[in-house]
Formats: structure tokens, C-alpha cells, sequence
């Protein structure tokens, strides 16, 4: 469902420092309801794109509207309805939780300061309001970041690894928490490294290396694409070897301690288990294997789907090729 | 987060709405960290300190200082009125400002440092209220230093000589409670180049995003400029330097008023204000926020 202009909407990002070309035209496209993975490795330039997004460093080139709004033409106004940290959330370390969090909620304006008490709550820092922010650990600051944009009454939540620094109880609330205000309405951008905890949360992703987009849209697009594989069980593992070796659109066969592994589409598979009952071989388990995000993360972004662009001299905007999406990358990155 | 799922619901905060914040709201709350950190009261505890330290130093000697050049110098015996006067050409040149300088030279670099910044500038803020609420909390902090200091000057003047009429630099008498609005307005007038300093100062920690180099920085301003009033041949611009509008507060102890130099400080000071308040509004307006 897609009412007005999408969350995010990102088209042509860049940023340059100097040499360095930290965002190299990126497109975003985040749609409501979405809980949005954005992913890379460090460096890639995602929380850059995540400031230009809120408005806090200013493009090279292009453009980010948030509702359709862009926040370096119209400022605040472009941020309302969003609410989200990059980076450690920050605040004043002499000021109580409840302090910061009152001074945040007049920031947002009339109406924001009387859900403090509820959104400490929220976030199970209520015993802790009167404490000053200087002797919070770093979980309890990432969970008053939290509670300081719940306070904007977000519709869309930008969140720059939110788990990072907490514990295993703390992740799994984070998580939980995500799960909940997306279920409510909220649209999440959630950059993270927590791959599981994309791959739990997230139904749409973007995978950016060296400042480009390598991947855009469906996670579960992603995960198919990135091959179907498969382990066979049997009574004759040599035989079998035979067999899926000769059989046509069988790639990538291996045998291993749990089995043999291969890849195929699912109309060829169908061909090798008629072939291995006519070679007399049995078939005692053959099961799907669908690619993890880790995998595919690791693929897209080690295997050499990005090309380096980086540097002043990179390509102008003509000569870009437009950032790979999903099948086009994966055959890249296969 | 364990009570994550019974918490209560978000949806009545999505249909509630708000209001964004006026100026004002943004500059109270800037009053109300300065008020929160400890190193706001370093540099009033010291505005406060030294006329106190003055005016013990100066009971325990027990005659006025010798070789002064201040007529105010003579007369602090005869009136605590004098007292504040005495400060104020004391530490006009250089405390004063680098009092004003250490709270307009950190407000928004250390912020800038600490992450906060883009932290303000993520809510319903626009900069352009963010740079207007500074510094104006740094012109307060300004304000709050000189009358408090002229308070405890008086106060304590009153208290060890009495309050009475003084003499002025045209060595006429003026009455006690004349004598006493007189210190009031002196160090009123003294806020306007001190407000120049403070927008030097803001300028500085907005562009330098760094509280040390912009508190330094303004106070280095100041000393060139109080350099070349000493160059030989270059009497031409002391009209124009700051450091020559800290003493333009004088021409109210004449009788009568003398407002040329009044007047000519606020233009001259306009000139240095107006500027830096602009070019760091513009810088701040236009910046990439990517500390922290």
C-alpha cells in the first residue's frame, strides 16, 4: 500500500569529501510500511547517506525527500513525521534521561514532552530517569535514543545500528521492539551489521559497497536469487556423484560430510530425482537450501559486484551505469 | 525492553500531532544547559571574585592605589560607587571579554563535538533557530557576567566605603543614587562591544568546531586589534577598533554626557557584530553536521 510520497526516496546521491567519494549516486526507495534493511560493509557510506537523509550533511549531487520533502530545501518541516539517530545517539551528559528527554520534546514542539513518562516506559528506563545521562552504559543510551524519537511520533524510523553495543537480552529487545512499531504502522529504515537481525526483521534491503548500491528490493527476491541449493541424501553417494554430474542445469555439486550439495533450478532437480531412482539409487532426503543474508551479503559485497568507482576521477553521472537490482547484480556477483 | 510488547500502544501518539517550537522555546532551553553545566559558574564565580578581591586588597592596604589614572582610582575611599567603576575600567580590556568568550566560543562547537548538534537538529528545529537561540544565550551569559560583577563591586564597594556621591571625570559631583544608575548605565553600554566579541566568538565555534581554538581564537582577535592601537602610525584606525569601544561607556561620567563616543561604539561594534552573527548563521545554515 503506497499512500502519497514514498518515506524515502532517494535519487542520485552523492558526497565527496575531497579525494574520497563516499556516496557515489545512490537510489533509495523506501516505501511505507516497509522495515528496511540497509546494508554494508564499514565505509560503504551508509550512515553519510543516512545524514543526508536527515538533512545533517549536504549532498554532492542530487536528492532526498522524506515524504517528499526534501530536508536541505525546506529544513525541519521536511522532518516531520521522522525521527531516528545515526551514529550513537547523543545527549547531554550533565542533563537526567527525563531532562534530555523533556529538552528533546520541546524541540518537537507542543505536545511531545507529555509522552516522556510512556516512552520511558517503552524502553524500560523509567527507573533511571532522574539519573544523569553521563552514567548511562551504551545500551541505555541506544534505548533513550530510542525513547527520544519515539517521542517525535515517528511515521518513518531511521535507525543507524541500534543493536550495536548491546547484549544478547538487549538485542532481542531491540528486535522485538522494531517488530512492534513497524507492526503498528511505522515505516523502519534500519542500517545495520546484525545480519540475522535484518534477515528476522527486514522485508526489503539495500546493500550498498564502496558508496553504490549493489542490491535493491525484496529480501526474499535476494535470498531466491541467490541460488537454489540443495542437499541430497542417498544409499550410494558415489553413484550419485555420477549421476549429478552428468545431469544437465546441476551446478556447483559437492560432497560432504552431511551429504552432497548442488545447485539447480527446481524443474532440473525434478529431472535428477527420476534420473537417480532410474540408476537405482535412493533418495533418502533432498532439501532446499535457501542462501542466507549472510551469504548473499558476503557475495555482493566481497565477490567484485561493485565496481571500484572510487576517486575523483570516477565516473560522471552519464557514464554510470544505474545501480545494479536484483537479478543484474547477482549475475554479477555470481 | 522486556515490557516491550504490554506497552501502551503508539497509535494515539501518531493521530496526536504537535506544534513546532517558537525561538524562544529553543533559546530557554539553551539558558537551561548553561545553568546545568559546572563551567558556567567558573567564569561568574570569577566575574564575582575579583572586585571582591579588589576591595579586600584594598581595605587591608589602606590607601588607594598610587599612579592610577583613573580619577575613580583616588575616590574609591571616599564612595563604594567608585568601586564598580574601577572595575569596569579594569576589566573591560581583557576579562571581561574573555569571560564572554569562553561560553560564546564553546556553544556550538562543543556540541558539534559531543554529537548533540546533530541531535537538536534531527527534532523540529530549523538552524537558522538553533544559531538565533545561542547566541542569544551567549549575550546572556555575557550580561548576567558584567551586572553581576558591577553588583558584587557595588555591593562590596557599598559595604567597605559606604554609599555616597562621586566625583566624575569632568570632576563634577554627582548624588549617590545618580552615582548608582550611572553604574547601571556604564555597564550597560559596555555590553555593546562586548556583544561584538560574543558574535566573534560564536562565529568562530561555529566555524572552527572546535570550543578551544574559538574561545582562543576571539580572545586573539582582540589582542591584535589592542596591538595595533599601540602601532605608531596607525592612529588613524583607533577610532574603528574594537578595543577602543571598551571605554566608551566614559562619556556617560562627563558632565555633561558625552554621547559621541557612545554612538560612534555602536555603529563601529554594528560593524563587527552584524557580520559575524550573519556569516555564522550562514556557515551553521549551509554546514555538514557530521560530528560525533
Amino acid at each position: 500500500m503506497q499512500d502519497g510520497p514514498p518515506p524515502v526516496k532517494a535519487r542520485g546521491l552523492v558526497k565527496r569529501y575531497k579525494e574520497v567519494l563516499a556516496v557515489d549516486h545512490i537510489d533509495l526507495n523506501v516505501r511505507s510500511g516497509d522495515v528496511y534493511g540497509f546494508l554494508g560493509p564499514n565505509g560503504a557510506g551508509k550512515t553519510t547517506t543516512l545524514r543526508m537523509a536527515l538533512g545533517l550533511i549536504v549532498p554532492s549531487e542530487g536528492t532526498v525527500e522524506l515524504f517528499g520533502r526534501d530536508p536541505m530545501r525546506e529544513g525541519a518541516r521536511a522532518l516531520a513525521g521522522v525521527a531516528g539517530f545515526v551514529e550513537a545517539p547523543r545527549f547531554y551528559p550533565y542533563l537526567t534521561a527525563r531532562k534530555n528527554l523533556e529538552l528533546l520534546g520541546a524541540l518537537d514542539g507542543a505536545g511531545a514532552a507529555s509522552q516522556i513518562d510512556e516512552v520511558l516506559e517503552t524502553v524500560e528506563l523509567s527507573p533511571r530517569a532522574a539519573h544523569r545521562v553521563g552514567g548511562f552504559s551504551h545500551g541505555m543510551r541506544q534505548r533513550l535514543g530510542i525513547a527520544a524519537a519515539l517521542l517525535r511520533t515517528p511515521k518513518l524510523l531511521i535507525l543507524d545500528e541500534p543493536a550495536t553495543g548491546l547484549d544478547p537480552a538487549g538485542m532481542r529487545d531491540m528486535r522485538l521492539l522494531i517488530r512492534r512499531l513497524a507492526d503498528e504502522g511505522i515505516t523502519v529504515l534500519l542500517s545495520s551489521h546484525q545480519l540475522p537481525e535484518v534477515q528476522e526483521l527486514c522485508d526489503r534491503v539495500a546493500i550498498v559497497e564502496s558508496g553504490r548500491v549493489v542490491y535493491e528490493g525484496a529480501l526474499a527476491d535476494l535470498r531466491r536469487q541467490g541460488g537454489a541449493g540443495y542437499r541430497l541424501r542417498c544409499t550410494d553417494d558415489a553413484g550419485a556423484l555420477e549421476v549429478l554430474r552428468r545431469q544437465k542445469g546441476i551446478e556447483r555439486v559437492q560432497s560432504g560430510e552431511h551429504g552432497i550439495s548442488f545447485e539447480g533450478e527446481e524443474s532440473d532437480v525434478g529431472a535428477l530425482s527420476m534420473a537417480l531412482a532410474g540408476a537405482g539409487i535412493g533418495i533418502l532426503a533432498l532439501t532446499p537450501e535457501l542462501a542466507t543474508l549472510e551469504d548473499l551479503f558476503f557475495r555482493l559485497t566481497e565477490d567484485g559486484a561493485a565496481p571500484d568507482r572510487r576517486g575523483p576521477g570516477g565516473a560522471s553521472e552519464s557514464e554510470t551505469p544505474t545501480p545494479a537490482r536484483g537479478n543484474e547484480t547477482l549475475a554479477v556477483a555470481k | 525492553m522486556s515490557s516491550v510488547a504490554s506497552a501502551p500502544p503508539l497509535a494515539k501518539r501518531l493521530a496526536a500531532g504537535t506544534r513546532r517550537p517558537s525561538t524562544l522555546v529553543v533559546y530557554r532551553w539553551e539558558l537551561r544547559k548553561l545553568v546545568s553545566q559546572k563551567r558556567t559558574y567558573l567564569g561568574l564565580g570569577l566575574a564575582m571574585l575579583l572586585p571582591l578581591i579588589f576591595v579586600i586588597s584594598q581595605l587591608v592596604r589602606g590607601h588607594p592605589p598610587r599612579g592610577a589614572d583613573s580619577i575613580f582610582a583616588s575616590e574609591i575611599f571616599q564612595s563604594g560607587l567608585a568601586t564598580p567603576v574601577l572595575m569596569l575600567t579594569f576589566l573591560a580590556p581583557f576579562f571581561l571579554p574573555l569571560i564572554a568568550a569562553l561560553v560564546a566560543g564553546d556553544i556550538v562547537a562543543a556540541e558539534d563535538n559531543n554529537g548533540t548538534l546533530k541531535t537538536i537538529l534531527t527534532r523540529s528545529v530549523d538552524r537558522g533557530q538553533v544559531f538565533a537561540a545561542k547566541a542569544a544565550a551567549a549575550i546572556t551569559y555575557g550580561v548576567v557576567a558584567v551586572y553581576l560583577s558591577a553588583a558584587v563591586g557595588t555591593l562590596a564597594g557599598i559595604g567597605a566605603w559606604g554609599f555616597h556621591g562621586v566625583r566624575t571625570f569632568s570632576d563634577t559631583f554627582v548624588s549617590a543614587p545618580k552615582a548608582l544608575l550611572l553604574v547601571f548605565a556604564a555597564n550597560g553600554f559596555f555590553l555593546i562591544p562586548l556583544l561584538a566579541v560574543i558574535s566573534i566568538g560564536v562565529l568562530l565555534s561555529t566555524i572552527t568546531r572546535n570550543s578551544a581554538a574559538a574561545i582562543v581564537g576571539t580572545l586573539g582577535v582582540t589582542l591584535i586589534l589592542a596591538i595595533v592601537s599601540q602601532i605608531p602610525g596607525l592612529e588613524g584606525l583607533h577610532p574603528y577598533l574594537l578595543t577602543t569601544q571598551y571605554f566608551a561607556w566614559q562619556g556617560l561620567l562627563r558632565t555633561p554626557t558625552d554621547w559621541a563616543p557612545i554612538t560612534h561604539s555602536a555603529w563601529v561594534c554594528a560593524l563587527y557584530a552584524g557580520p559575524a552573527l550573519l556569516a555564522g548563521y550562514l556557515v551553521l545554515l549551509r554546514r555538514d553536521v557530521a560530528g560525533g
